[in-house]
């Protein structure tokens, strides 16, 4: 690929991110930035490329640290996502489920 | 260990890659409402999933060991502390994640650039095409900075640094001269510095590691919203930049789809404040100003009442709005408070909860306790929309929360938070704040709601004394 061509996906990209992103409500706000948290988990595809012609100690060191941190932020970030936007989506509250599960939390 | 089947850079590759970004696109836009956010999550997460797979099979992958260890490591951290974490840790989570997203940056640019060296010529890291030497030393440098500067977030959210502003003398000159050197290497290295052994290279590393530190220490908790979203725009460019040097274009799509949001959020959350961002990172709040407003330290009268005559307030109000902040999370009162609401709510009280934009520490945090005490998506409202009904509101309750409430900021033009949106509860007919002093907020200055005659304190621990007011109105 091209400089020219990938300033130009960088350049679109950017566009896009903003029309999505400025429709999030402010009470996704939380999840969304985990979420994109998650989604620049992207770079352990660098990691596992680096990794994958790495040679010698210290590089072999490197590229398995920055594949696991990658990792880390990928599944992590997903799986945090994942839990609090099962909060959100909980039915709009059968009464008496409601009560008793707050009288549990709150114990 | 399996014959690789994608070229690198190949049709194949890039479409499996444009499929991985386009579900990533796809998944954000589902993020836009509550009830189709969970899905679109996962629909982020199967892109991911080709995102990854496409790279493994792509010709040139090997040390197969290394990447099942690393892989396996990062899987089973992320497992355990995602499950472990308690919502209200959330924010300290968020912090960790972007940083070791961050250090990874970092790491694959050093890699890459021995690698570089290694296949051009050994030892000349000058003859490396500056198309490529510019995004790694980017990213290298940005990576570094969100790595460290995330780390140093997480330890202040977690309580093992103090949250409070820490003014180290001269600071502005350090940073300067950091970022300053910082540069000057890179250029250096760029203009032709063979640099054979990495020594400017891991200097860089360092150098931008310690301007992270620099940069995120002296900031307060009550900005932590603001960077927290900055950190996070800077690791998507990071990876971004990383996605030039490795010509790799889900990288480059996914970095900067963040780089937006990151930057879009923290741009909301500084308006939310009434501060630049600028503002907020090298003007530690309660340092200058503070000490002219703060000037009358003596005892201001002030009304203080128990959780009986609390609940007696709240069970005789027709519209009652509970405004939480960053104490709610701390006491972890919000099923406690929701228990309020509930017992109000069977005696025919209207509930609303008043959300400020920077209330906690990042964008959202109060909506996602709440959702987890099971609070109506429909209950929770926003600033601008709950303000003008606060004159007809019976009873506001203030639960953790202080500087987002300080009438100061609208009545008082030398009051250090002068100009900041507040949630005006004092334009309710009654105010009950829950407190456990008089102490100052992060801005440092006096709340006069506390001593407004309308305004009721009740000193006590959020969770303790939502849990007595819910159970006086039982009793009434």
């Amino acid at each position: 690929m091209s400089l020219m061509t990938e300033i130009t996906i960088f350049v679109l990209a950017a566009f896009v991110g903003f029309e999505v992103i400025s429709k999030v409500p402010t009470t996704l706000h939380t999840p969304l930035m985990s979420q994109t948290n998650a989604i620049h988990g992207i770079v352990m595809l660098g990691g596992l490329i680096v990794l994958g012609y790495a040679g010698g100690a210290l590089e072999y060191t490197i590229g398995t640290i920055a594949v696991a941190f990658g990792a880390i932020n990928i599944v992590g970030g997903f799986m945090v996502t994942d839990r609090m936007l099962g909060m959100f989506s909980k039915k709009p509250r059968p009464k008496a489920e409601a009560d008793d599960k707050a009288g549990g939390g709150g114990a | 260990m399996l014959t690789a089947v994608l070229e690198p850079g190949g049709d194949a590759a890039t479409a499996l890659y444009i499929v991985a970004f386009s579900l990533f696109i796809i998944g954000i836009k589902r993020g836009t409402h509550p009830t189709t956010a969970k899905q679109g999550n996962l629909v982020a997460a199967v892109g991911m999933a080709v995102a990854v797979v496409t790279t493994l099979l792509l010709d040139g992958m090997g040390n197969w060991g290394l990447v099942a260890l690393g892989l396996g490591i990062g899987t089973a951290v992320g497992v355990i502390a995602s499950i472990r974490v308690q919502m209200t840790e959330m924010p300290q989570m968020v912090a960790l994640y972007n940083g070791v997203g961050g250090g990874a940056v970092a790491l694959i640019a050093w890699s890459e650039i021995r690698n570089e060296i290694g296949e051009i010529d050994a030892g000349h890291i000058s003859s490396v095409p500056l198309d490529i030497l510019i995004p790694i030393l980017f990213a290298a440098v940005v990576g570094s900075v969100s790595f460290w500067g995330s780390n140093i977030a997480f330890a202040k959210l977690q309580d093992l640094i103090p949250t409070k502003p820490l003014a180290v003398p001269g600071q502005q000159v350090i940073n300067g001269a950091l970022l300053i050197g910082i540069v000057a290497a890179c250029v250096s290295i760029a203009v032709g510095n063979d640099d054979p052994s990495q020594l400017t290279f891991i200097g860089i590393l360092i150098a931008a590691g310690l301007l992270g530190n620099l940069v995120v220490l002296p900031i307060g908790g009550a900005d932590m919203p603001v960077v927290i979203s900055l950190l996070n725009a800077f690791t998507g460019l990071s990876a971004a930049a990383a996605g030039f040097a490795l010509d790799n274009v889900a990288l480059i799509v996914a970095g900067t789809l963040v780089g937006s949001s990151g930057t879009i959020l923290t741009m909301e959350m500084a308006t939310a404040m009434n501060r630049s961002v600028a503002n907020v990172l090298f003007a530690g709040f309660g340092g200058a100003p503070s000490g002219g407003a703060g000037g009358s330290t003596e005892e201001r009268p002030h009304v203080s009442i128990g959780a009986q005559d609390a609940a007696i307030k709240l069970a005789y109000a027709d519209s009652v709005v509970i405004v939480p902040g960053y104490g709610l999370a701390v006491a972890q009162a919000q099923h406690a408070i929701k228990e309020v609401a509930d017992e109000l709510e069977k005696r025919g009280v209207t509930v609303n909860y008043a959300i400020h934009p920077v209330a906690g520490r990042m964008p959202g945090h109060m909506n996602v306790l709440l959702a987890e005490a099971d609070v109506p998506y429909e209950q929770l409202r926003e600033m601008e929309e709950i303000n003008p009904e606060m004159s007809r509101t019976d009873v506001a309750v203030v639960v953790g929360a202080n500087d987002v409430t300080n009438p100061a900021a609208k009545n008082d033009p030398d009051s250090p938070i002068a100009g900041m949106p507040i949630i005006e509860v004092s334009e309710a007919q009654q105010v009950i704040v829950i407190k456990r002093s008089l102490s100052p907020g992060f801005a440092g200055i006096d709340n006069d709601l506390f001593y407004e005659p309308n305004t009721s304190m009740l000193f006590a621990d959020a969770k303790q004394a939502a849990a007595d007011i819910a159970s006086e109105i039982g009793n009434l």
